[in-house]
């Protein structure tokens, strides 16, 4: 199998590059998955990629959610809010990430804010949605019983609304981290970082298996800890949640 | 009784209150005055439409009221702030509204929270309000959910009683139970109530319920008007108009009954109704039924005059003139011993 179809700058055959440490026979012949190359590079190439795509991730799903989680609140006190800001998130959802990515190089240049913006627009419509959609998920009951018992709106909101909306709220972020890490992939088109980085390069020498592979796998492997990480948490700050399944 | 400590209740005095909702055509409360005295239960009881909901919620301020004033313990609702004024009325709703996310011991303590309690005190007032409802302690740990109906509506009594308000306001509390449970219910909570002495403000649109729980009841009608307020037994014996009369059954003559037990009358124990050993296999009443529970027995038996029994031992006889004679004239005292006691 050889990725020929993707010439690169070579003239037709795959371009293997030489990192100085030994080229083994399954370089040479593009294999499927050399293992040696991928534990030689794996410093020098696949962890910092990896560190830098978490970055981007975290980056952009912590300010993506704390613009959200605000927007929401506002919402939530002032119904009106909720359609225009659905409206926005949405249309930020649906412009292709290319596009994106295109369109704010030719505003904010080419760096990591201009990806960030990006990365953080897609995940507004997910994180304002299920945000509000907690809170306004409390029962009426549970509301009159907060308001009877002499709670102040604050304590409301953050005793009993916000408690009672998190599983919604972290089901919003786990679909945001796999988006994020799977969209931040396409950034490296603008900003050579993250592990889209050795994906293009794979692609652009003709198509390294190894590499593509490797990258790959731990952009996947990213997606589902990501993903693991947040249901944990849930697991942890929502024990009655668990306990409200056991008992229906 | 741990719980309580001193009685501690307040009267509650509606004057002249109106609710108005903007842009309706009628009041939804008119010119509503009333006085509860301290430690009674007030029952507000009418069809659906009639204003008994907003009138509670009037109380503790979830509705504002349009004129007029509610006084607790002689002051003025009107001045106090919100959160304030609600911390201090025990506040019971039908769908019991407990917070899932929390266990029981967090929710039936949350207003002692909101109070500023410390930690080893609202422990132990957990650990007394479960007793109190006849819950086992390790219950505490556990969420709502993992709990029965009726578990649930003692914990959202208990939640009410927490920081032992002069003041409880309870809304439809047993609707939404099964009716063996409600009775039960109903019956546990008149024993507290024998023991807290609170002042109670109880919604219902059911006017047996109404009649077995209050001290006094207040009957509504459609457009938010007061159209009676007395006892249980005066407004069974006289009822103001024909919709009381309509409200309260054609059977107001037996519910009358069910409020008097044997105990209070004066058995017959003369002449032919000299006391006697019970003879084998006839039937015979406790003196803690109620007139109506004898009545029952006796038609269902075709015994009388029935012999009455103390633990076992003969007090006297049952007949039908004795019956008929309690709801000719006993409307005028035959109020509900619990109600006796507080006045």
């Amino acid at each position: 199998m050889t990725g020929l179809f993707l010439a690169g700058g070579g003239g037709g055959g795959p371009v293997i590059p030489n990192f100085g440490g030994g080229t083994s026979k399954c370089v040479i012949d593009n294999g499927r998955f050399c293992w040696d190359w991928f534990t030689q590079n794996w410093s020098g190439t696949f962890e910092p990629a990896l560190i830098q795509h978490i970055e981007l991730t975290v980056i952009a799903v912590g300010i993506g959610f704390a613009i959200s989680f605000l927007l929401a609140i506002a919402a939530h006190r002032a119904r009106w809010l909720a359609p225009p800001v659905t409206f926005l998130g949405s249309l930020l959802y649906t412009i292709p990430s290319l596009a994106f990515f295109e369109i704010m190089v030719s505003i904010t240049g080419i760096n990591w804010f201009t990806v960030e913006i990006a990365l953080v627009s897609y995940t507004l419509l997910i994180l304002f949605t299920n945000t509000l959609a907690g809170l306004s998920g409390v029962s009426s009951e549970v509301l009159d019983a907060a308001h009877g018992m002499g709670m102040k709106p604050a304590q409301v909101l953050w005793k009993v609304e916000l408690p009672l909306a998190l599983p919604t709220i972290i089901a919003g972020l786990r679909v945001a981290v796999v988006t994020v890490v799977s969209l931040a992939t396409v950034a490296a088109y603008i900003v050579p970082a993250g592990l889209g980085k050795p994906i293009f390069d794979a692609i652009g020498s003709g198509l390294f298996n190894t590499k593509f592979i490797a990258a790959g796998v731990l952009c996947v492997a990213l997606a589902l800890v990501g993903d693991g990480l947040f249901a944990g948490l849930q697991r942890v700050l929502t024990p009655w949640a668990a306990a409200r399944r056991g008992a229906a | 009784m741990a719980v309580g400590g001193e009685v501690k209740a307040a009267p509650l005095e509606f004057r002249g209150v109106t609710k108005r909702y903007p842009g309706a055509a009628a009041p939804a409360l008119e010119d509503l005055s009333f006085t509860v005295p301290a430690g009674e239960v007030c029952v507000l009881v009418g069809p659906s439409g009639c204003g008994k909901t907003t009138a509670m919620r009037l109380v503790n301020r979830m509705i504002d009221l349009t004129s007029g004033d509610i006084l607790i313990d002689g002051a003025s609702i009107l001045g106090r702030n919100e959160s304030d004024l609600r911390r201090e009325i025990g506040y019971v709703i039908q769908q019991v509204g407990l917070f899932p996310h929390l266990n029981i011991n967090h929710n039936i303590t949350m207003v002692p929270r909101l109070l500023g309690w410390d930690r080893k005190r609202l422990a132990d007032r957990a650990a007394e309000l479960l007793e109190l409802i006849g819950l086992p302690e390790e219950m505490g740990k556990r969420y709502p959910s993992q709990l029965s109906g009726g578990q649930r509506q003692r914990v959202g009594v208990a939640r009410a009683l927490a920081a032992d308000p002069p003041l409880m306001l309870m809304d439809e509390p047993f609707g939404a139970i099964d009716p063996i449970n409600r009775e039960r219910l109903q019956n546990e909570f008149l024993r507290l109530q024998r023991e807290l002495r609170k002042t109670i403000v109880f919604v219902t649109h059911d006017i047996d319920e109404a009649i077995k729980m209050g001290d006094r009841i207040a009957i509504m009608r459609e457009g938010g008007e007061l159209v009676q307020y007395d006892t249980p037994a005066r407004i069974l014996a006289h009822p103001a108009d024909d919709f009381v009369a309509q409200f309260v059954g054609a059977d107001r003559g037996l519910k009358r009954l069910a409020l008097t037990t044997l105990r209070e009358v004066p058995l017959e124990r003369t002449g032919d109704l000299a006391l006697s050993k019970p003879a084998g296999g006839e039937a015979t009443v406790s003196i803690d039924d109620t007139l109506r529970d004898a009545l029952s027995v006796m038609m269902t038996d075709s015994v009388r005059p029935m012999l009455v029994l103390d633990h076992d031992k003969p007090a006297g006889y049952v007949t039908i003139e004795l019956i008929n004679k309690v709801l000719r004239d006993g409307a005028e005292d035959s109020k509900r011993p619990t109600a006796a006691a507080s006045s």
